[in-house]
């Protein structure tokens, strides 16, 4: 959003009073603040109108692919460092199924695409889109295997230089804005007329960045807003330089020409695998890769689910009584903290022991055990308060009171205020079956 | 055509550079002395100034209690014999050694001083890498330790591990007797890096003879923390802050800890190809915020490591 001195600086400047503020400049302040809109002033001219609606648009453009609830928003991104606020719109990966793969290869793809989707602490990291690419050369077979790959049900990008190609896919297909994969200095023309038409997303290709610049102008000229670029980079470094000096330009609005979302081609790309883990740091949006194996796609998930948190709030779990595996009074009480991270772990390691047993969730403002208790957000004191709170002592009536293994130091004190048996537990919650088997607690 | 512009940062700072290993034209044995730092731009932009490569640290280990199996079973035949494994290292291409004598800890195995310096020596003649020496974690035997360590290492201008904010006097006094470099760490915050570096300068250690450990959090153990604390350590460096302008190093080995690493499924790919991914996205994520410096325990995630930092720096 522009500042109110540049706001002020296109309005009539006539401190009339119709906008419900005595002055111009009271009312840029309201605009800047997003309180009002512009068209309550009604002497604004159409010029100064089309210069703020431009000057008010997110540095890089929001871009949607495909539709439904797993369409992909890429763009509207404000920051250059994630400290700054947050990344807003994650990475996505697309595997790549060429027209010409075999009955065996097409149907491995689509199973990988299909299997490539792990939980983690209670988030689905998973593949986001499928890629067909025109190798064939032949209408029928991309049409073909784009109808297949659609089954998937993931937003596409559809590779291929051939805009009429293009076209008759989108049609007889029957798919709801898929990207459109890549005009280049030779076909911008035809593919940005057929990009408008379909009011599909158009991705534009140069290795160079005034090229692109220029294909991007173009593609804008001919009525085609939601651009992806691909900067082609040979090598990682160009990679990094690349992504960096068109996010940079964007957001510091040193140049607003490139302001949009990026794409990287990695396929038959040795590294692949690095590239992917680059772009997910350096300012990506799409990386399309040829196969992603889940030794690789683990990591790369949670490098993104890493990269894309929120700085200011650790992803937390509710605080409370948590009943495991059906228990009774009879059950063990154990606590643990409400990071999203210690959560899950925890709780997926008394899950595995089908052990029943009540997990004691305290408030730690989503913090680990050790980090919480150095910090002060975890004692033994707090814990005998959520004790309370919740009633634990009632629903599990065994007395005693399992605590992380890391929290030794607390047992005495904790044994003293909440009047329960302390059982110091193992320092890894993998420890857990085995303490919960053995009876001990 | 339309010009678009290189943003270029116009940074008042420049990290500094410290030297490791001294070679015999140095008055040390090592057949190369490494400079880390002298970066004066954000990682891995060209445009605004790289710096001295980005080097790797191969991790030697005089015990492997208690250590993942899988993130060690290359070295499986060498884990008793630090020196041979040293010598492995430099086979695969590690630029250093970094010996960790876990064997001190007096609640593990308990060596003596004595055993330590020992096992130090023979590394120092294995190979002519530069060597960065860890203690075993008890602070009290480490200060005593780590004098013995750096009298047996006198001229080589080793890295000595680590200061900390309550443990920093004696080990800085050790290094500078001897003229070797420190490894100064802290918690994962950029008032305790800086700190921590304000410590050692007021003690008298020059900052050209530290490298800062900031604390890399693994992949998934809180990775995000590092990448944007190192970040900021970075960027306030180069905005002009001299007690940030340390050159970095990060500790990758926590990273086969996480359990999804190395956990066997399935679904998740081969545990060994995953783990050392586990290791090098760590890794990557820590050169991309600014480290100078990597301490790695598996030669898969040395070899991508290596092959990121060149095609990172174009090379
Ligand atoms: C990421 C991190 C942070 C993040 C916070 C992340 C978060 N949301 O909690 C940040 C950067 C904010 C941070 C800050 C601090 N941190 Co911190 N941090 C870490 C780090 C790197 C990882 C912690 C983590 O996520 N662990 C993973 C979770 C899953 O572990 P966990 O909660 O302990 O759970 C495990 C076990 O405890 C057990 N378990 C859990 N519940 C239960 C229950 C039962 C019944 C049982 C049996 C077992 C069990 O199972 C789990 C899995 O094995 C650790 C170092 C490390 N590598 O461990 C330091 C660490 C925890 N931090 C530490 C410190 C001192 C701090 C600070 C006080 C220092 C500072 N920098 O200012 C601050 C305080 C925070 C504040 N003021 O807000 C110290 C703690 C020292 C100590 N021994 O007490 C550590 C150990 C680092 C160190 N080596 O010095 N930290
Ligand atoms: S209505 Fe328009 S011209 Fe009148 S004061 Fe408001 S902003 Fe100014």
């Amino acid at each position: 959003m522009a500042t109110a001195i540049e706001i002020f600086k296109h309005l009539p400047k006539k401190n009339c009073g119709k906008c419900n503020f005595p002055t111009c400049l009271a009312f840029a302040m309201q605009l800047a603040n997003q309180k009002v809109k512009l068209s309550d002033c009604p002497f604004v001219s159409e010029e100064a109108k089309a210069k703020l609606e431009a000057s008010s648009a997110p540095p890089i453009r929001l871009v949607t692919v495909g539709d439904g609830p797993r369409k992909v928003e890429l763009g509207d991104e404000t920051e250059l460092y994630r400290h700054e606020k947050k990344f807003f719109h994650p990475t996505r990966y697309a595997i790549v199924i060429s027209d010409e793969a075999g009955e065996e290869e097409a149907e491995a793809k689509l199973r990988r695409v299909h299997e490539l989707s792990f939980e983690r602490v209670g988030q689905t990291l998973a593949l986001d889109m499928v890629a067909v690419r025109d190798d064939s050369g032949d209408d029928a077979r991309f049409v073909a295997m784009i109808s297949r790959a659609a089954k998937a049900g993931l937003p596409m990008v559809l590779m291929s230089e051939r805009p009429e190609a293009l076209r008759k896919a989108v049609k007889e297909a029957g798919l709801k804005r898929p990207l459109l994969y890549a005009a280049t200095e030779a076909n911008i023309d035809a593919m940005a007329a057929v990009a408008k038409e379909l009011k599909c997303p158009l991705a534009v290709r140069s290795g160079d960045l005034n090229a692109l610049a220029d294909l991007a102008e173009r593609a804008v000229k001919a009525g085609v807003e939601d651009l992806v670029l691909d900067l082609a980079p040979p090598r990682a470094k160009d990679l990094v330089e690349r992504n960096t000096i068109v996010r940079k330009n964007a957001v510091k609005k040193t140049f607003r020409g490139l302001g949009y979302p990026i794409i990287l081609n990695a396929c038959g790309d040795e590294r692949a695998v690095l590239k992917a883990m680059l772009s997910t740091m350096k300012y990506g949006g799409i990386v399309l890769l040829d196969d992603l194996d889940p030794a690789h796609a683990l990591p790369l998930f949670v490098l993104r689910q890493n990269i894309y948190t929120d700085p200011q709030v650790p992803i937390q779990v509710k605080a409370g009584l948590y009943p495991v595996n059906d228990p009774g009074p009879d059950a063990p009480l154990l606590f643990t903290t409400n990071f999203s991270l210690t959560y899950f772990t925890v709780m997926a390691d008394i899950d595995k022991a089908k052990v029943p047993a009540w997990l004691l969730v305290v408030d730690t403002e989503g913090l680990s055990v050790l980090t919480a208790f150095s910090a002060g957000k975890l004692s033994a004191e707090s814990v005998v308060e959520a004790i309370e709170e919740t009633s634990a002592r009632e629903k599990s009536s065994k007395g005693v009171l399992v605590i992380p293994g890391m929290l030794s130091r607390m047992s005495g004190k904790l044994q003293e205020l909440s009047g329960l048996k302390v059982v110091v537990g193992p320092r890894e919650s993998s420890g857990i079956p085995k303490l919960l088997k053995s009876g001990q607690a | 055509m339309v010009e678009v512009p290189v943003p270029k940062e116009k940074w008042s700072g420049k990290i500094g550079t410290v030297a490791v290993g001294s070679t015999p034209a140095e008055g040390g044995s090592r057949s190369s002395q490494l400079m880390l730092g002298g970066e004066s731009g954000m990682p891995f932009l060209s445009y605004e100034g790289l710096g001295h490569r980005q080097r790797l640290a191969g991790e030697v280990l005089d015990s492997i209690d208690g250590v993942p199996e899988l993130s060690v079973a290359p070295f499986a035949d060498v884990a008793g014999d630090p020196a041979a494994w040293a010598k492995r290292w430099k086979e695969l291409g590690a630029d250093m050694i970094c010996l960790k004598l876990r064997s001190l800890d007096p609640e593990g195995r308990n060596a003596s001083v004595d055993e330590a310096v020992a096992t130090v020596t023979n590394v120092l003649r294995a190979v002519g890498l530069p060597l960065i020496v860890y203690g075993g974690g008890n602070q009290e035997k480490d200060a005593h330790a780590m004098e013995a360590v750096s009298n047996a290492c006198a001229g080589e201008r080793v890295l000595l591990a680590q200061a900390e904010e309550n443990a920093y006097k004696s080990i800085s006094a050790a290094a500078t007797a001897n003229g070797h470099g420190l490894i100064a760490y802290s918690n994962l915050d950029v008032n305790l890096a800086k700190q921590m570096n304000i410590l050692l300068a007021d003690f008298g250690t020059k900052l050209d003879n530290v490298v800062m450990d900031p604390l890399m959090a693994a992949l998934g153990m809180g990775l995000e923390y590092s990448y944007s604390v190192n970040e900021r350590i970075r960027l306030a460096a180069l905005m002009g802050d001299r007690m940030l302008r340390t050159p970095m190093c990060c500790d990758l080995t926590s990273a086969w800890e996480t359990r999804e690493a190395t956990e066997e499924n399935e679904a998740w790919g081969d545990p060994t190809e995953r783990g050392a991914w586990w290791e090098a996205t760590t890794g990557l994520a820590a050169l991309m915020s600014g480290a100078d410096l990597l301490i790695v325990r598996h030669p898969r995630s040395l070899e991508i490591l290596m092959d990121a930092i060149t095609e990172l720096r174009g090379e």
